[in-house]
């Protein structure tokens, strides 16, 4: 199946689920589940399908002809790992809103939009190209938020926007510095890494689009849309958001910012990689003293993220490496956590304070299991992605000449504070003794885990247990894609 | 042997114990019995695999076949990453596999018998086997990934054990402290792969002994620091001084998971960590290492003394033998503590589960001052005991008598003070352990259930017995040539340092239990708070460390939380998010004031405006 696929029917299954009524509920979330799983099966045969090397699936149709915008598309090493988490999560984002009523057709029809924006990002051979379906994914994520979120949501989708938009600027004023000075007359990736950019310009530029893109990666300190916006977003949104739309940014500033601008890359990279190790380490501290479980999850995001950055820092092969799969173990985790949190336990409890979690285990033992497992996985457990992703980063950035070995242990100590929090997390939610009143002990079982919640923790899980046991089958597709971006760093002078 | 047994057989033996792990949880709900069946078939077939590769291939080692892993880069260029998973398979580690593999199977058949009536066997049973994969991954591991990557398994599997009985909120809290204590560990010990890797390329053990060799400068300046981090994942494991806070509290699991984490197995690890990358200390480390290990071992001593429950006076002892282990390596003298490691295992965990079937005879009751005079009612369990005392005590020609002996000769010749440290330790070992076997067993029963206690079921006695027999006759080993390998630098101390070693051993066991003697036979309270005072108080409150760590982490870990947390709040999102978008929403209302629709006031602005412009360009 040509990967162009997954981005023609993410769009289809918008405008499907979008002109179904509202009142046929059941019959919307089978077509979107139906439409998501298509995705997903498209982003796997691409992924077996793919040699190795080199962009496969290329199209390269002429679009804007004045501006040189051209409609590229294709994909290749580091796309394929997102491709993929994007197909896992938006399945699982279906799975785990199944009991949707409210305006079902119209939930989807956003959903679906933002799914295909992502797709489109990873899929888009031109700079131009990516940035529209990048503003493309911004737009959906305010209505998400805004109509079928939680707690703040005015709040919270105004300043995603805010945020994402202030950041696109930021990436605007770097695409057209970049346009102009290398003179050229096309947005396509292949001309523009080939143009010769002067040192000064890529000094000024790199900070523009990295910094710009990073804002959605949740560089801090420009973070804080991101906690705020997973909390108030309906359980599949922050699924999204978490999983894959931060994921947009980290691409961006390793395909555009690292891969187009090396000297600027070179110069940057130790302050990038000083930003990541706050954000690892203060991610970790903030989340001990969250009260509020998504909260806590929310900026477990901001501390694993940082370890995207750090890799991206590492600016070597081993280093990126660990960047792209942290970013596909984040989103696999990250996204299961959400799930979680704010589907399976919520709908049982309806409330997210931990204060008000007593022996939680006692009354949803599969479920308190399934979220100690998905904690382990968010600890970096051997076995599971985010081990052999932050080993990975932590073995690049020990040898990179960019990162010192002092910020790498300060990493190594954020690690420790990220089993810290998740343990007394666990621990406040789970098994905190029962208050002393007689009533509680009497307290049953909550029902059981459904079907679809089955079903989505199995996929997510079961990836990150498969690209922990054997990370070869991501990491062997990314080799020649990034030796690309390694060497061109290496021959910059 | 043929070659392809050897090359799937050690396969075998790691993968049997997961195996019966996965089923276990993949059926769910199984019944108890076939999930002891299922787990203690695991086991046994590894121990059965690990025998095999034993008789066929001690002396000569196991070929490896080591199978990529992963890969990031072209293999040989610089900046690229490659990582095996293999065995090393030499006599060091297929003598660490009997050990492991022996104990852990008579563990796992006493727990049948000690859990019978617990609530969720099928889990106790799936978490005893990923233990015990997980400790046979680290045994085997033929890199230092690998083997950081099983190690940190056993903390997580370790973590499901000791928090078996979760209701119990002490027995969560022991969980999350060993775990986060081991963490810290940890990164020292990861932050030192690093380093070995970034200087020599290389992490797999084979190649790296090999490099070494031919170069020992190889790691230069570092070589010193790179050795003290990798051991400060010892220290986490191994429960050292400062990392030891955690094995005593780690006692609130079921006795059969102290007897085989916490005595047997677990806590070896560090040790054997120790002897399998022993070439890569320089004497600086060593020396650091033995004075760890000595202190460790007083310290630990001395607490134990005071110990009231039953389990905690083991676990200390625990702590303490641990330390000796660790001083013998710092000593120089790897084999000498591979010896001991290994009668130590036994006599050890023949101890906890001759503990643990007190304790289940008395309902749970762990306070050693709510027993007594059980030794005509549980004769076999009191044999075993004392047993157990006599081999950790090192009364010759048990098995403690000759590690022991070895480890005080290395002492001798190497390091007077820290001769006097063992002695030391010997004494006080004599002296906690026959407290324990006094107050226990001795005198007359202090309470009811101690009145009505039943001998165990022989489902727990067997392995007991068995235990009770290797502990007597493990000193044997003493006249086999090598049984752990041969570790080049390793020199054998003279004759006479032995005999000295020998006489001061038995003198300080005889000396320890004489003192217990006299302070216990027939004592209904502890007469040493009385004698002792502030000493004893001290002893008894464990020297503060647990009070020291819990101020310590309030004021730096919990401190820099609650500051990120106050920036988060008031700096970044108050001052300047909020800031931000008031001075926008200010900027805005002010600006409205200007719209105000009124013809005469924008005639007044315009006005002003020309006359401005006016003053400026006139």
């Amino acid at each position: 199946m040509h990967a162009l696929l997954t981005l023609i029917l993410s769009f289809a299954g918008a405008l499907a689920c979008g002109l179904m009524p509202a009142g046929r509920a059941r019959q919307i979330r089978w077509v979107a589940l139906a439409f998501a799983s298509l995705g997903l099966l498209t982003a796997l045969h691409c992924a077996l399908r793919y040699g190795g090397s080199g962009v496969a699936d290329e199209v390269d149709w002429p679009w804007i002809p004045s501006l040189g915008a051209r409609l590229a598309f294709g994909y290749d090493g580091i796309s394929l790992p997102l491709l993929l988490v994007t197909g896992l999560v938006a399945v699982c984002g279906v799975l785990f809103t199944w009991e949707l009523k409210e305006r079902a057709n119209e939930f989807y029809a956003y959903y679906f939009a933002l799914v295909g924006g992502v797709y489109g990002v990873f899929l888009s051979r031109d700079l131009f190209l990516l940035f529209v379906f990048y503003e493309i994914a911004v737009v959906p994520k305010y209505f998400l938020i805004a109509i079928w979120g939680g707690t703040r949501k005015d709040y919270a989708a105004m300043k995603l926007v805010l945020y994402s938009f202030a950041g696109s600027a930021l990436v605007l004023l770097g695409l057209l510095g970049l346009y102009f000075g290398a003179n050229a007359s096309t947005f396509t990736l292949q001309e523009l890494s080939q143009a010769s950019l002067s040192a000064p310009l890529q000094y000024v530029v790199f900070p523009l689009l990295f910094v710009g893109f990073a804002v959605l990666a949740g560089m801090w300190p420009f973070h804080t849309w991101a906690p705020t916006g997973h909390v108030a977003a309906p359980t599949a949104a922050s699924m999204l958001l978490a999983g894959v739309v931060m994921k947009l940014g980290a691409y961006g500033c390793l395909r555009v910012a690292i891969g187009l601008l090396p000297l600027g890359a070179k110069v940057w990279a130790p302050w990038v990689a000083a930003l990541a190790v706050v954000n690892i380490v203060y991610g970790a501290l903030v989340a001990l003293r969250q009260t509020d479980f998504k909260f806590v999850i929310g900026y477990s995001s901001v501390s694993h993220m940082g370890f995207v950055l750090l890799g991206l820092a590492t600016l070597t092969q081993t280093g990126l490496t660990g960047a792209v799969l942290q970013m596909f173990s984040h989103g696999v985790i990250g996204a299961l956590l959400f799930a979680l949190v704010g589907a399976v336990i919520y709908s049982r409890t309806h409330t997210r304070q931990l204060e008000e979690f007593h022996l939680l285990i006692a009354r949803m033992p599969v479920i308190a299991w399934v979220f100690i497992l998905a904690g382990l996985a968010s600890m970096g457990l051997p076995g599971f992605s985010g081990f052999a992703a932050e080993l990975h980063v932590l073995m690049g950035a020990w040898q990179s000449p960019w990162v010192s070995a002092g910020l790498v242990v300060l990493a190594g100590a954020g690690v420790v504070a990220t089993f810290g929090y998740t343990l007394v997390k666990i621990h406040e939610a789970f098994f905190r003794p029962r208050v002393a009143s007689g009533s509680s002990d009497k307290e049953g079982l909550y029902e059981p885990m459904t079907a679809a919640e089955i079903a989505g923790c199995a996929l997510l899980l079961g990836s990150s247990l498969l690209v922990g046991l054997f990370p070869s089958l991501l990491t062997d597709k990314m080799q020649a894609s990034l030796k690309l971006i390694v060497d061109r760093l290496n021959e910059a002078r | 042997m043929p070659e392809s047994l050897l090359i799937t057989l050690p396969w075998l033996v790691l993968l049997a114990p997961l195996a019966a792990a996965v089923a276990i949880l993949l059926r769910g709900r199984m019944s108890s019995a076939s999930s002891a069946a299922l787990s203690i078939g695991g086991v046994l077939l590894s121990f059965i695999g690990s025998v095999g590769l034993w008789v066929a291939c001690r002396g000569k080692g196991v070929p490896e076949h080591p199978l990529i892993w992963l890969q990031a880069g072209d293999a040989l260029a610089a900046g690229s990453l490659t990582l095996s998973f293999g065995f090393k398979l030499d006599d060091l580690s297929l003598w660490m596999l009997l050990v492991v593999t022996g104990v852990a199977s008579l563990i796992h058949i006493y727990s049948w018998g000690y859990m019978r009536e617990d609530r969720a066997i099928p889990r106790y049973f799936a978490g005893l086997s990923l233990f015990t994969f997980s400790m046979l991954g680290i045994v085997m591991a033929g890199n230092l990934v690998q083997l950081f990557i099983f190690w940190e398994l056993v903390g997580v599997s370790s973590y499901l054990l000791i928090g078996h009985w979760f209701e119990r909120p002490r027995a969560a809290d022991a969980a999350k402290k060993a775990l986060i204590i081991n963490r810290v560990g940890d990164l020292g010990f990861l932050i030192g792969i690093l380093m070995v890797w970034s200087i020599t390329g290389t992490v797999g053990l084979g190649a790296l002994a090999e490099k070494l060799a031919v170069n020992p400068e190889l790691l230069g300046t570092s070589a010193t620091l790179a050795g003290l981090l990798i051991f400060c994942g010892c220290v986490g494991k191994s429960a050292q001084f400062p990392l030891h806070v955690w094995l005593p509290d780690a006692m609130e699991g079921p006795t059969p998971v102290s007897a085989l984490i916490h005595a047997a197995t677990m806590v070896a690890a560090g040790v054997y960590l120790l002897c399998r990358v022993f070439f890569l200390f320089t004497p600086d480390a060593l020396h650091v290492i033995s004075w760890v290990g000595g202190g460790t071992a007083l310290l630990a001593a001395l607490i134990a003394l005071q110990q009231d429950d039953l389990k905690r006076v083991l676990a200390y002892s625990t702590l303490s033998q641990l330390g000796f282990m660790v001083m013998a390596v710092g000593l120089g003298a790897p084999s000498a503590a591979m010896f001991h490691l290994s009668t130590h295992a036994f006599f050890k965990a023949l101890l906890f589960l001759a503990a643990g079937s007190v304790i289940r005879a008395l309902h749970h009751q762990q306070d050693i001052w709510k027993m007594g005079g059980l030794r005509s009612r549980m004769p076999v369990t009191f044999w075993c005991f004392l047993i157990g005392t006599l081999a950790l005590g090192g009364l010759p020609p048990l098995g403690g008598f000759f590690s022991k002996d070895e480890i005080l000769a290395h002492a001798l010749t190497h390091n007077r003070p820290l001769f006097a440290v063992g002695v030391c330790v010997a004494l006080l070992s004599a002296l906690y352990m026959f407290r324990v076997v006094l107050v226990v067993f001795g005198g007359a029963s202090r309470d009811v259930a101690a009145g009505r206690a039943k001998e165990s079921p022989a489902i727990m006695w067997v392995p007991m017995l068995i235990l009770a027999a290797l502990s007597a006759g493990s000193g044997a080993l003493v006249a086999v040539d090598h049984p752990f390998g041969v570790f080049p630098s390793e020199i054998h101390p003279p004759r006479l340092a032995s005999l000295w070693a020998m006489l001061c051993g038995t003198l300080a066991l005889l000396l320890g239990a004489a003192l217990a003697w006299r302070f216990y036979r027939g004592a209904a309270v502890d007469p040493l708070p009385l004698q002792w005072g502030v000493l004893a108080r001290t002893m008894r409150q464990r020297f503060y460390f647990d009070e020291l760590y819990l101020w310590l982490n309030r004021w730096s870990h919990e401190l820099l939380s609650h500051m990120s947390d106050f920036a988060e709040r008031w700096l970044i999102a108050g001052a300047g998010v909020r800031g931000a978008s008031g001075l926008a929403l200010f900027a805005g209302s002010a600006l409205r004031l200007l719209q105000s629709g009124n013809l005469q006031t924008y005639a007044l602005w315009m006005a002003a405006g020309l006359l401005l412009l006016l003053y400026l360009f006139l």
